[in-house]
């Protein structure tokens, strides 16, 4: 029997369209139109689910984003399974398979359903007060345990195939919700001609009017109105109408974002992204997100088939589905008496049961009365019947003083429970504007604003149809700066009730189990136990007890929780607070907040001109910065170890090609250029001629060492600086920060030509040989063309800036090139170098080769607390500049201090041992722990030139240990080392004069 | 995300720009004649005030140029940018903008 609870008529579905889809493997057929929990409940399917902690069967509770127990996983394919969607706004298509979750073996049968019986011990704060010894349970029991009880459904195993999207969008008004506030707001904003958005997390515009049947505006069927709406805002070339948007953070200065969904309920979507992150800069918005319902609070009121009571009318209207065909409607309202009049109507039997007294009651009491539906006015509800799915409601009469008369079972199989409203003011309080207390409406509302906005409708708390499409209206007219006003005329709207926090009961109330928190199991009496245990403040007990700390964040929950707490401290609402409304306002998906910033999008990627070249000789590649930099160049057979000790030896003996273009460049131009490197650096540069490189220190001004590297003068008013691979936009950050803003009288130009310049640098006993034939207008003699000179000319033809200089220690040079012709420059010297055994060496060598000489390298021999006089370079610093960046710091206390860390070179006693690059230092390792640590290794290698390990350290007082024995920890205990200078090869420095 | 109106290019999203901290504390012409407590001072102290606070701003991914602001700290709202070497229309950065070194400042350009 397909659909048995589906009315023969009514409903926004359409019956000639009809959708299958499964639900745990079982196929359920519904209509376009239905979300997967109408179709579910239209084939008389209610147990959904099973609680977070007790396991406890959980049917469908609302029909919209507030759902805290229908959560289910949905499959919508290979790799497209997401847990925890709410039954009731996924829309039902061909080819869903749905799941529900947290049960073992099946939702029928669920052995965790022992944790009900057990419910006396998972009392609020079970955590804290069970997990607490031994402390050896934690890792074994403990932890394993509550691993496996956290979280409901499962996360999706394999990468997201799907694609997500990014917009940003400007406009003048943003409207939030689709209801008659958002509508009358958007149309007065768009027909003033400005620019307006209109966003509605439902598939279909019009909120409440898709299931108030019986209301009429102006004059004709709320339907037909609401058509003729959304006609004139579709014709408006200026307005942007987005469904299936939910607006779940509302950031600064009118950022607000919007996730939308574009085809989770399309079977064949395309090429189209599943979903779309919209952020929106908004120059006014208009808040009209409506209003949550409240559940009843009663023993046993979670079982399936208990809905709110506007859930069962939107069930009925909307989508032409009986949620029951015996509907007890319970309530401290007038609003859900028009659920019962529809109920009635649809000729379901229906019973009503209203706490409040008739004299309480408004004209909603006559009208059901007059529609032959039994009320039962001034009598709560103390319970329920049923497992799976609820078989009855207990009633009982209750005077004034709370005291019940005799019970009375109301068999039935569905329950509409209404007890009131909240107002949606999430993202009102997002935007950090001021909530206000309202005790008539016992709600909180929209307060003092912080940004432009306003609310309207039932987010501001007001309920009346016609008031609503008023208000609406004018705060859309308003956000679009004009001052019409528009009234209409509307069937009136049944309001009003009687705040009640919880039902009262004749049963002991420290063993009734009526539920606040559906999603996460909390009961009335844990947020008792937790006030009565001293947490007062309301983020105290929402943490305690976790009420309002699942994925729905509390949406049906929280007022009720707060009512609770407050009477609890005899307090007013306002009294107690509100927790923190937080984004999201509903559940967002990693993929839309990510969007295309995946794998290759993920963050740049930069190459040099040498890169392919590079990638075709094998090398393989590291990250430095965002660069991808080639470390070594293996050949067949080799490992890491045999391919460098062979680069480093080819280097020392014959010439090694390293592609330095990563090297960060600026150029630095200007009548005071020499003056600005003169402030910048530690060194002096007033008399460095033209033509001459230095090697260059800068500090910050805390007097700690910034970045280094060589500069050579090329004119007198210009300077080649180049700087760390990592060091260069923070260098050039730094000396821009310092011409803007401390010295903007200097006369400089500052440029980034990291790009433009590709380096190649040429190592080795053989490097002028190589070059030797190909380089025009230089000439490349010793004498002529010294270490640390720069000359001008041309290499293959191609403009080059040559430098002689040396990173490994070795004669040496650098050729820069434009980046445009660098290849063809690489593969001319390549093929030129043949011959002399020319071999390509990667970072790690040129590391090694470095450490060899004692060289240090930013970042690794530096920390940003590390001085010149720490790493042996103090002579560097021009002793007769008054005044340098980070010079005065030179001479603060803690800096002339001894006892500081300096730069030493480390031998380790067995020479085959290869230290740990960070490994602490200790003199005596005998010493009882905590020991005093002396510092740590900086730089460590196998030196295949010098036959044995080498390592640079930081060590307090480092310098005055020479020939010291000292202690490093390994993995397998200390090592005795021997403190030495840092020069490890070549101490003298011949070889790079050659 | 905060809308920042950077005075070359005008309203930018907040992600463009990095912050300098606070504004209008000038380098101290002769460092050298500071004592130990003046040059940390300047160094290493910053107020933190609750309401208006004199900022650095720099359009960093825009067009480069380092920029004033005056925010509130509370609101997170710009009442003003203004360019270096300018002084804000606003009186509350005067308060914002002292600095515990200021008696050593020749002038305050930035």
């Amino acid at each position: 029997m397909a659909q048995p609870f589906r009315l023969s008529r009514g409903g926004r579905i359409d019956r000639t369209r009809p959708v299958r889809f499964t639900f745990n493997g079982r196929t359920v057929e519904g209509f376009h139109g239905d979300s997967v929990a109408s179709a579910l409940l239209a084939n008389g399917i209610h147990l959904v689910g099973r609680s977070f902690k007790y396991h406890r069967p959980r049917g469908i509770l609302s029909h919209g984003p507030d759902e805290p127990s229908a959560l289910l996983s949905v499959d919508r394919g290979p790799g497209r399974i997401d847990p925890n969607n709410r039954a009731s706004v996924v829309e039902a298509r061909d080819g869903l398979k749905t799941l529900s979750q947290n049960h073992w073996p099946s939702l029928e049968h669920d052995i965790g359903a022992v944790n009900d019986l057990l419910s006396p011990v998972f009392v609020a704060g079970f955590y804290y007060k069970t997990f607490m010894w031994p402390r050896t349970f934690w890792d074994k029991v403990y932890e394993p345990f509550i691993r496996a009880a956290a979280g409901l459904g499962k996360a999706p195993a394999v990468p997201d195939p799907d694609r997500y999207a990014n917009r940003h969008a400007h406009c003048d008004v943003l409207v939030v919700g689709a209801g008659p506030a958002g509508l009358t707001a958007a149309l007065a904003a768009a027909r003033t001609g400005k620019r307006v958005i209109l966003a509605d997390e439902g598939p279909e515009p019009g909120g409440a009017l898709l299931h108030d049947v019986t209301a009429e505006i102006d004059g004709r069927p709320a339907a037909e109105w609401l058509s003729a709406t959304l006609a004139e805002l579709d014709s408006r070339e200026n307005v942007v109408l987005l469904p299936r948007t939910t607006a779940f953070g509302y950031y600064n200065h009118n950022h607000v974002a919007l996730a939308e969904r574009v085809t989770d309920h399309v079977a064949n979507p395309g090429t189209a992204p599943r979903e779309r992150l919209w952020q929106v800069r908004a120059g006014e918005v208009v808040l009209a997100g409506g209003s949550h319902e409240r559940p009843l609070v009663f023993a046993d009121n979670d079982r399936p088939g208990i809905l709110l009571a506007e859930s069962v009318r939107v069930f009925l209207n909307r989508y032409g589905v009986a949620p029951g065909r015996r509907i007890v409607f319970a309530t401290s309202g007038a609003s859900a008496y028009a659920a019962a009049l529809d109920a009635k109507a649809a000729g379901l039997a229906v019973t009503l049961v209203d706490l409040r007294t008739e004299a309480e009651c408004g004209p909603e009491l006559a009208r059901l009365k007059a529609a032959g539906v039994e009320i039962l006015t001034g009598h709560t509800v103390v319970g329920s019947k049923g497992t799976k799915r609820v078989t009855g409601l207990i009633v009982a009469p209750v005077d004034r003083a709370g005291r019940c008369g005799p019970r009375r079972v109301l068999d039935c199989d569905c329950v509409g429970m209404s007890g009131g409203w909240t107002p949606a003011v999430h993202l009102f309080s997002q935007s950090r504007g001021k909530l206000a207390y309202d005790e008539r409406l016992d709600a909180f509302l929209p307060g003092t604003s912080a940004q432009a906005e306003r609310s309207a409708g039932a987010a501001k708390g007001t309920y009346d149809l016609a008031e609503v499409l008023k208000e609406g209206f004018a705060a859309g007219a308003a956000a679009a700066g004009s001052d019409e006003r528009k009234s209409f005329t509307a069937s009136p709207t049944l309001t009003g009730f009687k705040p009640v926090r919880a039902m009262p009961t004749d049963a002991d109330p420290t063993k009734v189990r009526a539920f606040v928190d559906f999603q996460n199991d909390v009961t009335a009496k844990d947020i008792k136990l937790a006030v009565r245990e001293g947490f007062h403040s309301i983020e105290h007990v929402k943490r305690y007890t976790t009420t309002g700390m699942a994925t729905d964040q509390g949406k049906t929950s929280n007022m009720n929780a707060l009512g609770i707490v407050a009477g609890q401290l005899d307090k007013t609402l306002p009294g107690v607070g509100t927790t923190t409304f937080r984004p999201p306002y509903t559940p967002v998906t990693f993929g839309t907040l990510v969007g295309p910033a995946r794998h290759a999008l993920f963050d740049p990627i930069r190459t040099t001109p040498i890169h392919e070249w590079a990638e075709a000789q094998g090398a393989l590649f590291e990250n430095v910065a965002l660069w991808r930099r080639a470390w070594y160049f293996p050949k067949a057979g080799e490992d890491i170890h045999a391919a460098v000790a062979r680069e480093c030896e080819a280097v020392r003996k014959g010439v090694g090609i390293f592609d330095a273009s990563t090297l960060g460049k600026i150029e630095v131009v200007g009548p005071d250029a020499a003056e600005f490197m003169n402030r910048i650096y530690v060194n002096p540069w007033l008399k460095l001629e033209v033509g001459r490189c230095r090697y260059g220190l800068m500090l910050k001004e805390d007097g700690y060492i910034l970045d280094d590297g060589v500069v050579a003068r090329i004119a007198p008013d210009c300077f080649h600086v180049t700087t760390t691979t990592g060091g260069a936009p923070r260098v050039l950050a730094h000396m821009e920060d310092y011409l803007q803003t401390e010295w903007p009288d200097l006369k400089v130009f500052l440029t980034s030509t990291t790009e433009q310049w590709a380096v190649i640098a040429l190592q080795g006993p053989k490097a002028r040989e190589v070059i030797a034939p190909l380089v025009d207008g230089i000439d490349l003699s010793p004498a002529a063309f010294p270490h640390m000179a720069m000359r001008t000319g041309t290499i293959c033809g191609v403009p080059t800036r040559l430098f002689r200089v040396s990173f490994t220690g070795e004669l040496g040079f650098e050729i820069n090139v434009p980046s445009d012709h660098a290849k063809a420059v690489w593969e001319a010297i390549w093929e030129a170098g043949q011959r002399h055994g020319i071999t390509p060496y990667g970072t790690e060598t040129m590391h090694v080769l470095r450490a060899e000489k004692g060289y240090i390298i930013i970042g690794q021999e530096t920390d940003g607390t590390v001085t010149p006089d720490d790493v042996g370079l103090a002579g560097m610093i021009a002793k007769a500049k008054k005044d340098f960046v980070g010079k005065r710091s030179l001479a603060r206390p803690d800096v002339v201090a001894s006892g500081r860390k300096q730069l030493v070179g480390l031998v380790t006693d067995d020479p085959k041992l290869v230290l740990d690059e960070g490994a602490q230092i200790v003199d005596d390792p005998g010493q009882p722990i905590p020991m005093r640590m002396l510092g740590h290794v900086t730089s460590s290698y196998w030196s295949p030139n010098c036959s044995r390990s080498i390592a640079m350290a930081l060590v307090a007082d480092g310098r005055a240990l020479q020939g010291r024995p000292l202690h490093v920890t390994t993995p397998e205990g200390f090592a005795q080392v021997t403190v030495v200078d840092p020069v490890f090869f070549d101490p003298k420095g011949e070889r790079i004069h050659a | 995300m905060l809308l920042i109106a950077c005075p070359y290019c005008g309203n930018r999203p907040e992600t463009e720009f990095r912050c300098g901290g606070q504004a209008h504390i000038a380098r101290p012409a002769d460092p050298a004649a500071l004592s130990d407590e003046q040059w940390s001072g300047y160094l290493f102290v910053r107020d933190n005030p609750r309401g208006v606070h004199a900022e650095r701003w720099n359009h960093v991914h825009g067009c480069g140029r380092w920029f004033n602001a005056l925010r509130d700290t509370v609101s997170d709202r710009f009442l003003e940018t203004y360019k270096m070497g300018e002084k804000p229309s606003r009186t509350e950065s005067t308060e914002a903008g002292s600095t515990p070194v200021k008696s050593t400042q020749a002038e305050a350009r930035a």
